[in-house]
């Protein structure tokens, strides 16, 4: 399967932002999916870790390296800047602490790689303003009483947060419902209303 | 050297099997003395080993199997003295994860053991008596200094695999600390860094078991003619409960009777759980050699890899190269999922490759060695990933 016809469009996004070689971590891995892709097309010395048991049995048997653990209390053991890319994908909003993970993806990683659903999404407003409900999507299928996604942001969020814990916005990508690209010399405000997820490439 | 072989005559003895083994046996003599922990020099000593599949031409595919406290060389073919299938078929064998159509398999008898490698009851070239308790104390190192030596009697300059469970699983810990170069890949399941309070206390009882048996004779049992059957007994019954979980002994035997309608107001086996403690710890000490089992423990009490490298665990392995497998099993409360998560932690903090995989079973510690189609998965996964890496299987 060719990088541009994979079904989450953020892996797409994510292996074009990676250097070939390159040591990559992946936290929420989920069933090893991106990693195996990145070790496949990118060649990739590729590291995961995933919090479900199942994901983590699913990835170890294909053959990856990846271990069970949790984003909030496990990233801790690994050692400053072992990685050249840490990659959170569609993670950052089921973490308890965001803004920790997020520090701690620019401390083991020279660079970070994070996508997330973009709550600023027109979709999004409409719906809460409309409806009056708490939105259920394709993309986000979770009742509010049961969703593992209990921090969600918007696009204009993450980047207030980038500036308060100090990182660099190296590229960022907004994709839209059909997961192309929006349009680039946009200003955050047009990304945040159309932008269906965003994928953020940072430095320390 | 004696030629491979498998055992052909069932039933022999356990005497029989320490002594004149149905293995093959290396013996390293005065010229090839072994330093242990304890500042003893060995010599000389002797390892008797089974071995499955063909070595390659480069020497690159050969995969070492750690036994674990009370299991032996006889991986995968039929015990000589109990006349069942290898303890790990399920796993190793030809198209198996551990699959001997590809990989030589090797696996010794541990030092201190007593099915034909050096132990207590091997004959002390000093007095021409068994050693018993004069044989020095062995630790995990120990252990594996032995094998690393029969793995260089085969010429093999690194293994392609480390595999083993328990203790089997501490000394695959203790080869990719200390002799990381020789391990391109390590499996350790069910097992942990160190041996806990807990594990060394359930030991001890053993231990005293053992010991305040009559019978053992201050451990001179061979010479007096006498078997310490109850004590070894008493310790297996003790330690079998502690590779099992309560959920296991609830659904296998409930409260059950064993062959009874009611119970018996007596202190005979009423429940089937007593009736198969008896038979484990029975079953045990035809197969087992009593002092064996307290030099066995000792050196699962004794593991602590941390505290050899100021109690810093990721100091054990820094600069690793080998990939590894780490896997834990839910309902193991002797080596619970914590442990190999310590593991783990301190393979990610030295930068090591790692796989970890807590597996879901109510089987308790013994998991490892029963049918867990996730942990075949798992180490299949591993093993083939390794192998391409290792360039064995076309990437």
């Amino acid at each position: 399967m060719s990088i541009n016809s994979h079904p989450r469009v953020d892996f797409a996004v994510i292996a074009s932002l990676i250097e070939p070689g390159s040591r990559v971590l992946d936290v929420g891995c989920s069933d090893g999916e991106l990693l195996d892709l990145l070790q496949t097309t990118k060649n990739v010395d590729g590291r995961g870790v995933e919090l479900s048991q199942k994901g983590v049995n699913e990835s170890v048997a294909r053959g990856l390296s990846v271990i069970q653990g949790d984003a909030d209390s496990d990233l801790k053991y690994y050692p400053d800047g072992g990685f050249d890319y840490v990659i959170l994908s569609q993670t950052l909003q089921a973490t308890r602490n965001p803004k920790y993970v997020l520090t701690e993806l620019l401390r083991i990683g020279e660079k970070a790689i994070v996508s997330f659903p973009n709550f600023g999404h027109w979709r999004m407003r409409a719906s809460l303003a409309i409806n009056g409900r708490m939105p259920v999507t394709k993309e986000l299928p979770y009742s509010w009483y049961d969703t593992p996604n209990i921090h969600f942001c918007t696009i204009n969020d993450f980047v207030d947060m980038t500036k308060e814990i100090g990182a660099h916005v190296e590229s960022a990508v907004a994709l839209n419902a059909l997961g192309q690209r929006l349009g680039f010399n946009m200003p955050w405000g047009f990304w945040n209303l159309f932008g269906q997820q965003a994928v953020f490439l940072l430095r320390r | 050297m004696t030629k491979a072989t498998r055992p052909t005559a069932y039933r022999a003895s356990k005497s029989q099997e320490a002594t004149n083994p149905h293995s093959p046996v290396v013996e390293f003599g005065v010229e090839k003395p072994l330093n242990l922990d304890s500042g003893i020099s060995l010599s000389p000593f002797r390892i008797a080993y089974q071995s499955y599949g063909t070595l390659n031409e480069d020497k690159s595919n050969a995969i070492l199997i750690c036994h674990a406290l009370t299991g032996d060389q006889h991986v995968a073919n039929v015990h000589p003295v109990t006349g069942k299938s290898g303890w790990w078929e399920m796993l190793v064998g030809p198209g198996k994860p551990i699959d001997t159509d590809r990989y030589f398999v090797l696996c010794s008898n541990v030092l201190g053991g007593c099915l034909g490698s050096t132990g207590p009851a091997s004959i002390n070239p000093a007095t021409g008596k068994p050693y018993a308790l004069d044989l020095p104390v062995i630790t995990i190192a120990d252990m594996v200094r032995a094998q690393a030596m029969l793995v260089e009697h085969f010429g093999i300059k690194q293994l392609f695999a480390v595999v083993g469970g328990s203790m089997g699983g501490m000394q695959v810990l203790e080869w990719a600390s200390s002799h990381s170069d020789k391990v391109f890949a390590a499996v350790a399941l069910a097992t942990g860094a160190r041996h806990s309070s807990q594990n060394i206390a359930f030991h001890e009882v053993g231990r005293q078991a053992v010991m305040a048996d009559p019978e053992w004779k201050e451990g001179r049992y061979l010479e007096a003619g006498t078997v310490p059957r109850k004590g070894l007994s008493v310790a297996r019954m003790a330690a079998h409960i502690t590779y099992l979980s309560e959920t296991a002994l609830h659904n296998k035997f409930g409260r059950n009777l064993q062959d009874r309608q009611n119970v018996t107001f007596g202190f005979d086996a009423d429940f089937q759980i007593e009736s198969y403690l008896r038979h484990q710890g029975n079953t045990f000490v035809e197969r087992f050699d009593a002092n064996s089992y307290l030099y066995m423990t000792r050196a699962m009490d004794y593991f602590d890899l941390a505290a050899e490298h100021e109690g810093r665990l990721a100091d054990a392995f820094a600069g690793s190269k080998t990939r590894f497998c780490i896997v834990s099993f839910t309902s193991d409360w002797l080596f619970p999922t914590s442990e190999s998560r310590t593991v783990a932690h301190a393979l990610n903090a030295a930068g090591a490759s790692v796989s970890f995989v807590e597996i879901e079973s109510d089987r308790g510690h013994d998991s490892f060695l029963l049918d867990e189609p996730e942990m075949f998965s798992a180490v299949n996964g591993f093993l083939r990933s390794a192998a391409r890496a290792r360039g064995l299987l076309p990437s």
